[in-house]
């Protein structure tokens, strides 16, 4: 049952995604382009989505666990450090060069189209190096 | 720009809202999608089971849209690809790194009223725009 759910959630997510032009790589450029031909549409997208979430996420908070009863699983970090700030300023660069975050990128994938193939082969390769960069900053910290 | 795409956008933002919103009311998750394929990725992580399930469903709604909405998915790229290469590696570690993307920092993070959230949500859109004004209008490359 808690498979079925996520795999549900998925497909409304992907869907969502690509009704709202997150698919389209030179859209979202077009969206970052503030001082070009920029394409506002997009700003759209993450309003609506917070707007639901906002006023969702804090009813369903407020109960003890999920409907399918895993106590929910939240992130416990909360403040703001070099790390968190380093890690988006390199994401932020690689959204620019390409139009693509995670979740567009694989629901692309289904197109088989080289373009996103090498984009996502990559984007694992550099979720790995990531990884090994925070494990070492552990070991570090740690010692 | 138009209404349509307004609309579209609106509707499509609900949509993933709702997607969010839905997992963490059944599954009790997170619907970050960076988290959940590095979760799938490392093999102490456990939890695999749903995550997959969850990209299993990114891909099918991939493949609705490809039949039902063809246009909607991209198939060409205005990027040469040795910079998609680059660009995926900048957005993986840069996702691990700092736990989260659009998703999970721009979506469900603020919809948490997560100020860390919003720092990394702020900082990303930044240097995305900077990149992209470097990109069009400093160095030029056609396309875009």
């Amino acid at each position: 049952m808690k498979l079925i759910s996520a795999f549900v959630f998925g497909v409304v997510f992907a869907l969502g995604l690509g009704l709202a032009g997150m698919t389209q790589p030179a859209k979202v450029i077009g969206f970052l382009d503030f001082t070009g031909r920029w394409n506002p549409t997009l700003a759209f997208v993450m309003g609506g989505a917070v707007l639901v979430g906002l006023s969702a996420f804090p009813r369903i908070l407020k109960r003890r666990a999920a409907v399918l009863g895993d106590a929910f699983a939240l992130p416990v970090r909360t403040h703001i450090d070099a790390q968190l700030l380093n890690g988006a300023v390199l994401f932020g660069v690689g959204w620019g060069l390409s139009g693509y975050c995670p979740g567009p990128a694989v629901v692309s994938l289904v197109t088989g189209a080289t373009p996103v193939l090498v984009f996502v082969a990559f984007m694992l390769v550099g979720l790995q190096l990531g990884g090994r960069f925070l494990r070492a900053g552990d070991r570090s910290s740690a010692a | 720009m138009d209404t349509t795409d307004i609309v579209k956008a609106l509707v499509g933002g609900a949509l993933i809202g709702g997607a969010a919103s839905g997992l963490l009311l059944f599954n009790g998750r997170i619907a970050g999608t960076s988290n959940i394929v590095a979760g799938i990725l490392s093999v102490r992580s456990g939890d695999v089971a749903w995550r997959l399930s969850f990209v299993l469903g990114l891909l099918a709604g991939g493949a609705v849209l490809v039949v039902e909405a063809p246009s909607a998915i991209s198939t060409v790229h205005p990027r040469p690809l040795p910079v998609l290469a680059g660009a995926g590696v900048l957005v993986g570690m840069g996702t691990r790194i700092s736990n989260g993307c659009t998703s999970g920092h721009g979506v469900c993070g603020l919809a948490r009223r997560s100020v860390r959230s919003l720092a990394a949500t702020l900082t990303f859109m930044g240097t995305g725009a900077v990149t992209v004004y470097i990109v069009n209008h400093v160095l030029r490359w056609s396309a875009g």
